[in-house]
């Protein structure tokens, strides 16, 4: 059973289990599937300063998210301990790899290229823009757009929401336009 | 457009000690999808971006599928939360600008950090302690927008 489940899940599996997270947390308790909601209960508990935007009662209103984020580190750390994928490497494709490597990726194993993502990538020009820029840019994004990957691709879509449906053609443009011409010119 | 047209619901069931329980269990079976699937990876972010699998797109697709059905049929039956109340799902504020910038925004980040909120934390989770400076240059973005939110179009 083990050996099993810490293979790859394929698409048709894991796609429809995510998929079940929305309704299911409507009827826990009336909570739509928003992940990075959490960002701005972060700045509400912690930092709120005089911005309006973080005057609200975090407890009432993103303890649940907060919660459920928690979970979601707990899930990371069983998944990657007695789930462990067996192989070092993950299998993209062919093609993929190919492309990754024209732009200079050559470690394949784990999760992430770690010459990159690690401490000492993260003092290198790449690693920086990768890490912090990029990590700004999801938070300052995803509230812009109020929403991000879950909120919108998945919940806005799911019911049926003509701006979810703009946001997420832009996470798209974004995306293709770092993938082709800003990482060959950084990496 | 005021702020308080933004504020987050403010639903007060299950916040109770077994309710917050149930959260956390539900956060971690979808941890455990998240990199069983391997959504977390920056490689198959990229491989997604450059057309090169079709992984990613059936686990986005089918999911939307899945989640669409269960949001339709929770308002044909009219289904209700397990503490009875009706479920009410707000929706998005019309206007496009915020979209297509915060969107486009948002996809830049997602492709240089090749991971989206959800994944960041399941990395962490992984072992990926630099994913801790994501996180809070996220947490530092979305402060950012907050204090700019005033000036920005919308």
């Amino acid at each position: 059973m083990i050996e099993m489940l810490s293979q790859t899940w394929p698409w048709y599996v894991a796609g429809p289990l995510i998929g079940l997270i929305v309704p299911a947390l409507l009827i826990a308790g009336g909570r739509m599937f928003g992940i990075s909601a959490n960002l701005r209960h972060a700045c509400a508990a912690t930092i709120p300063g005089r911005v309006a935007f973080f005057q609200y009662d975090w407890k009432k209103s993103g303890l649940w998210n907060i919660v459920f984020a928690v979970g979601i580190v707990l899930g990371g750390v069983i998944a990657t301990t007695v789930l462990a994928h067996p192989d070092p490497e993950i299998g993209i494709s062919a093609g993929a790899r190919a492309q990754l490597e024209g732009v200079g990726i050559t470690d394949f194993t784990g999760l992430l290229p770690s010459d990159l993502f690690s401490w000492s990538g993260l003092a290198s020009l790449p690693g920086f823009l990768m890490i912090v820029v990029g990590g700004f840019l999801v938070g300052f994004g995803a509230r812009y757009a109020g929403g991000c990957t879950s909120g919108h691709a998945i919940s806005g879509l799911a019911d049926l929401q003509g701006p979810s449906l703009i946001a997420v053609i832009g996470f798209f443009i974004g995306g293709l336009f770092v993938t082709h011409l800003i990482l060959p010119l950084i990496l | 457009m005021s702020t308080t047209t933004q504020q987050p619901e403010h639903a007060e069931a299950n916040l109770t000690v077994g309710g917050l329980f149930g959260y956390m269990t539900l956060g971690m079976l979808f941890g455990i999808i998240f990199v069983q699937s391997e959504v977390v990876s920056w490689f198959r972010i990229q491989e997604m971006f450059r057309f090169e699998s079709f992984h990613m797109y059936g686990i986005i697709g089918s999911a939307v599928v899945v989640a669409m059905i269960g949001v339709q049929a929770i308002k044909y039956f009219d289904i209700r939360t397990l503490d009875g109340e009706p479920i009410r799902i707000n929706p998005k504020q019309w206007s496009s600008y915020r979209y297509w910038v915060g969107g486009i925004m948002f996809g830049l980040g997602w492709a240089l950090l090749g991971a989206c909120p959800g994944p960041i934390f399941a990395l962490i989770g992984g072992g990926y302690s630099v994913m801790l400076v994501a996180l809070l240059s996220a947490i530092a973005g979305t402060w950012v927008y907050g204090a700019l939110r005033p000036h920005l179009p919308h």
